[in-house]
């Protein structure tokens, strides 16, 4: 079987507000990942385009962002997955050239959030939950993860300290990252002084620093057929696995909430064994941390750590850069910010880039496997996409 | 022809509801019965809460009504003291997950409990509330 290589990526800066339209937006990662990838835009035989269509002004934003990218007349879709539409997109691009429809495909996802207030965006983001059952008791985002962290923390004796390790971690990268919207260092100190706005409330027991940023961002990923990747490129990085799975929207059909994110669960077993390998064998990880608890569920759900021992690992900082299993040592959504569609993109960036050895101040020693997991609303979504040199 | 007259019952549900029309609505009568309602199906016996229209064990459309009734366990329980534009006006609120057993339900928690008397495991009761706009709702209630 021939495999499929990533020959290019790129992606915008994550801002609080770009001053730009999405197309303009969407340019920005696609420029940086074709430069990357030294090729022309008539090289590319598809694109495939992934954003939560929630915030768009614009209907149908593939037509517009392919022209935009000078991928007209080639094919192009539109695939959304809430928060993991761009690796759902590259799953897709994936079987598109598997299959031998194309020989290059570009993934770009793209977010343009802060058209709308927080509390529209909260509205918004809730409706990804149960608009018929679950919506008219105002739910959202980070009440959906207070709930499992609520259950998970009471089950495995985790403390408010633990999920604020997480966020510190966070912050100790996110200042290393040129492209991340919050760059400001954040101490266990910022969690135990009332002024500081990190113990803010917003549903309990989450706080405001166990929240990651919205952001305006895009990002782009170059797939290649195993004969162009080795012609195109020095140093293709393979696609060993891409997993995925779905989970009930509403809680009311969730199987446990202290074991964490089934779906996650799912698609990383399905990328383990697509790849041929176990969690053991991962040299650095990015993971969904849209919320700290997110994270720390995400080093069981993965196998890094056993149930309910996720919370050693933070503690003992095996997940940062020179640890056991480095997690997120690109600020992750915390703190490199979260603009939905684009950010499964800027995660398989960080590890293309971690596996070839181009990471600079963030590089994890010599890695030769890496792994994505990208969650699309409370775990409704799952993908884990594994790569290899 | 007149424009037929749409069944729109289930627009009462919830602070607000984002959805009208719905093969359930019968839901919303029950609820200003004072039962809170889920659907069993006739044909291989699968019971749905939230209610459902349609069985995907077996395909079959004919379902009937059963109560919730008696106790759950309290899973797990979150208070909002940040919300969704439309429901600023309920702030602060908490919402919770029920264990039934055979099924599982997504609510609130009756706004006089104090947070701190809620723990998880605790068991308590759904009950119907009636809002103050006159939209129809339930409440989780200590034992």
């Amino acid at each position: 079987m021939s495999r499929v290589g990533i020959i290019g990526v790129g992606q915008s800066k994550f801002v609080r507000a770009y001053p730009g339209s999405v197309r303009e937006l969407a340019f920005e990662g696609f420029k940086e990942a074709m430069q990357d990838a030294k090729i022309s835009v008539k090289e590319v035989n598809a694109s495939i385009i992934a954003s939560a269509p929630e915030y768009d002004k614009q209907r149908s934003p593939a037509g517009v962002i392919a022209e935009y990218l000078g991928l007209v007349p080639q094919p192009t879709c539109y695939i959304e997955t809430l928060c993991s539409s761009s690796s759902m997109a590259l799953r897709m691009a994936y079987a598109e050239i598997k299959a031998g429809l194309h020989d290059v495909v570009a993934v770009i996802g793209f977010q343009k959030m802060s058209e709308l207030s927080s509390m529209e965006t909260q509205e918004r983001m809730g409706r990804g939950g149960d608009i018929q059952w679950e919506a008219p008791f105002g739910t959202m985002m980070p009440a959906y993860y207070a709930l499992y962290a609520q259950a998970y923390m009471a089950q495995h004796g985790v403390t408010p300290d633990d999920l604020a390790m997480i966020r510190v971690k966070a912050a100790t990268y996110g200042q290393l990252n040129e492209k991340a919207v919050y760059r400001k260092a954040v101490t266990m100190e910022d969690f135990r002084d009332p002024e500081s706005r990190m113990i803010g409330p917003i549903s309990a027991p989450l706080r405001v620093g166990d929240c990651c940023a919205n952001a305006d961002g895009s990002s782009c990923v170059i797939l290649a057929s195993e004969e162009k990747a080795k012609a195109m490129c020095e140093k293709p990085v393979w696609i060993m696995g891409v997993g995925a799975a779905s989970d009930t929207v509403n809680m009311s059909g969730r199987f446990d909430l202290t074991v964490g994110l089934k779906a996650g669960i799912e698609a990383g077993k399905e990328a383990y064994k697509m790849a041929g390998v176990t969690p053991e064998d991962i040299d650095v990880a990015e993971v969904h941390d849209c919320f700290t608890i997110a994270e720390l569920m995400a080093y069981e759900n993965l196998g890094f750590a056993k149930p309910g021992e996720g919370k050693d690992l933070i503690r003992s900082c095996e997940t940062y850069k020179e640890g056991r299993i480095p997690v997120n040592v690109d600020g992750g959504l915390l703190s490199k910010g979260h603009p939905i569609g684009a950010t499964g993109g800027s995660q398989i960036r960080t590890i293309v880039l971690q596996l070839r050895g181009e990471a600079g101040d963030i590089q994890v020693k010599d890695p030769s496997i890496g792994l994505v997991h990208n969650i699309g609303g409370v775990g409704l979504y799952g993908n884990v996409t594994i790569l290899g040199r | 022809m007149g424009i037929q007259e749409q069944d729109t019952r289930f627009a009462k549900f919830g602070t607000v509801s984002f959805t009208a029309l719905t093969k359930v609505n019968d839901f919303i009568d029950h609820l200003e019965g004072g039962k809170i309602t889920g659907t069993k199906c006739k044909c291989c016996g699968r019971t749905y809460f939230p209610p459902r229209a349609d069985c995907c064990s077996c395909f079959n459309s004919d379902m009937e009504w059963f109560e919730v009734t008696g106790s759950g366990k309290l899973l797990s329980f979150s208070r909002l003291r940040y919300a969704p534009i439309g429901f600023e006006g309920d702030l602060p609120y908490t919402i919770a997950l029920l264990d039934y057993g055979g099924y599982k339900v997504f609510g609130r928690t009756n706004s006089s409990i104090p947070y701190e008397k809620l723990s998880v495991g605790m068991e308590m009761k759904t009950e119907v509330s009636k809002l103050a706009n006159g939209q129809l709702t339930y409440v989780f209630q200590e034992v």
